[in-house]
């Protein structure tokens, strides 16, 4: 019970190949472009959706900032579907990998940083510093807020793999409990219905791919546009 | 008269899959197109097919995307076999 709790975290390679690769590139198939006026009902459902998320989400920042509206779409796309992919039984969800979080988040991050310090260098500097401030306090508030901003990716990243791979054990733990528990019979109804208020919690994991875009468009916001 | 016996022996390499006789498989098989851009050929035509089949018609419905994720699951399953051989329910493991 104990190695298998883990096993499902294992990148999957089959015969020396990277079969991680083919599911990486999994939820590709399950968004069909076209170019009509009027689709078939997976297309109109999907351009909907990412209609009444783009306006939402882009509405926010200026112009400026809304040349990125693509690169969050597609990230909330992807973080989205694989998230929710990773609940089908047996399969494998890439984002519970850190290296992979920690691959998106950082060069997102650090675009949105160097684009704002390009641009307004003297209002991004200013980030150090919040207003009205003691001037002996001043040395030690700024090493605090360069701490504060250079955990924002490391954060971004944690934040999505802890989350998933959470969900994903606590799935394996209590479905586990409830087959051992089946010969012992009346908590085994009980702990079935936590499964499923559990599993329809983890449903939320779009609540999660939320969080991430947000988080990364605030931060976004804040350098570039003020 | 020769022109009628030419069109009516069809090449071996343009018969489908169910036209070919048994004993002209083997022959068949290797006069496919094996290269990357041929194999990747066929899986865009398989992809194709069942998305015009399925998918681009005018009432879809759910079947045609439960279809392509329980294939996913199966092939997961597939994949996890001999980790998953351990769990079965027995007595002694």
């Amino acid at each position: 019970m104990n190695e298998n709790l883990f096993a499902s975290f294992i990148t999957p390679m089959m015969f020396g190949l990277p079969l991680v690769t083919l599911i990486v590139l999994f939820p590709s198939l399950l968004f069909p472009t076209s170019s009509r006026l009027v689709n078939n009902r997976l297309i109109s459902l999907q351009q909907w959706m990412l209609q009444l998320v783009s306006k939402t989400m882009m509405s926010i920042p200026n112009p400026k900032g809304q040349t990125w509206a693509l690169m969050l779409m597609s990230l909330i796309l992807f973080i989205g579907s694989t998230n929710l992919l990773g609940l089908l039984p047996h399969s494998f969800t890439p984002t519970t990998q850190l290296s992979m979080n920690l691959g998106m988040a950082i060069p997102l991050w650090a675009g949105a940083v160097i684009t704002g310090f390009r641009n307004k260098t003297k209002a991004s500097l200013a980030h150090f510093l919040p207003q009205g401030t003691p001037t002996p306090l001043i040395p030690m508030l700024v090493i605090i807020e360069t701490i504060s901003l250079f955990i924002q990716p490391v954060a971004l990243a944690v934040r999505l793999t802890a989350n998933i791979t959470a969900g994903h054990l606590l799935i394996h733990l209590i479905g586990g409990a409830t087959l051992a528990l089946m010969s012992i019979n009346t908590t085994t109804a009980l702990i079935t219905f936590i499964i499923l208020i559990l599993l329809t919690v983890l449903e939320f994991a779009v609540a999660m791919i939320q969080a991430y875009v947000f988080t990364l468009l605030v931060s976004l916001y804040l350098h570039d546009n003020t | 008269s020769q022109d009628s016996k030419m069109a009516s022996v069809v090449p071996l390499k343009e018969k489908k899959l169910l036209e070919v006789k048994l004993g002209e498989l083997p022959s068949w098989i290797l006069m496919r197109d094996f290269t990357p851009s041929g194999i990747a050929g066929a899986f865009q035509r398989g992809y194709y097919r069942y998305y015009n089949k399925y998918v681009n018609v005018k009432k879809g419905s759910i079947a045609g995307l439960s279809m392509v994720l329980a294939a996913y699951v199966f092939l997961n399953y597939c994949r996890s076999y001999k980790e998953l051989k351990h769990e079965r329910l027995r007595k002694y493991h």
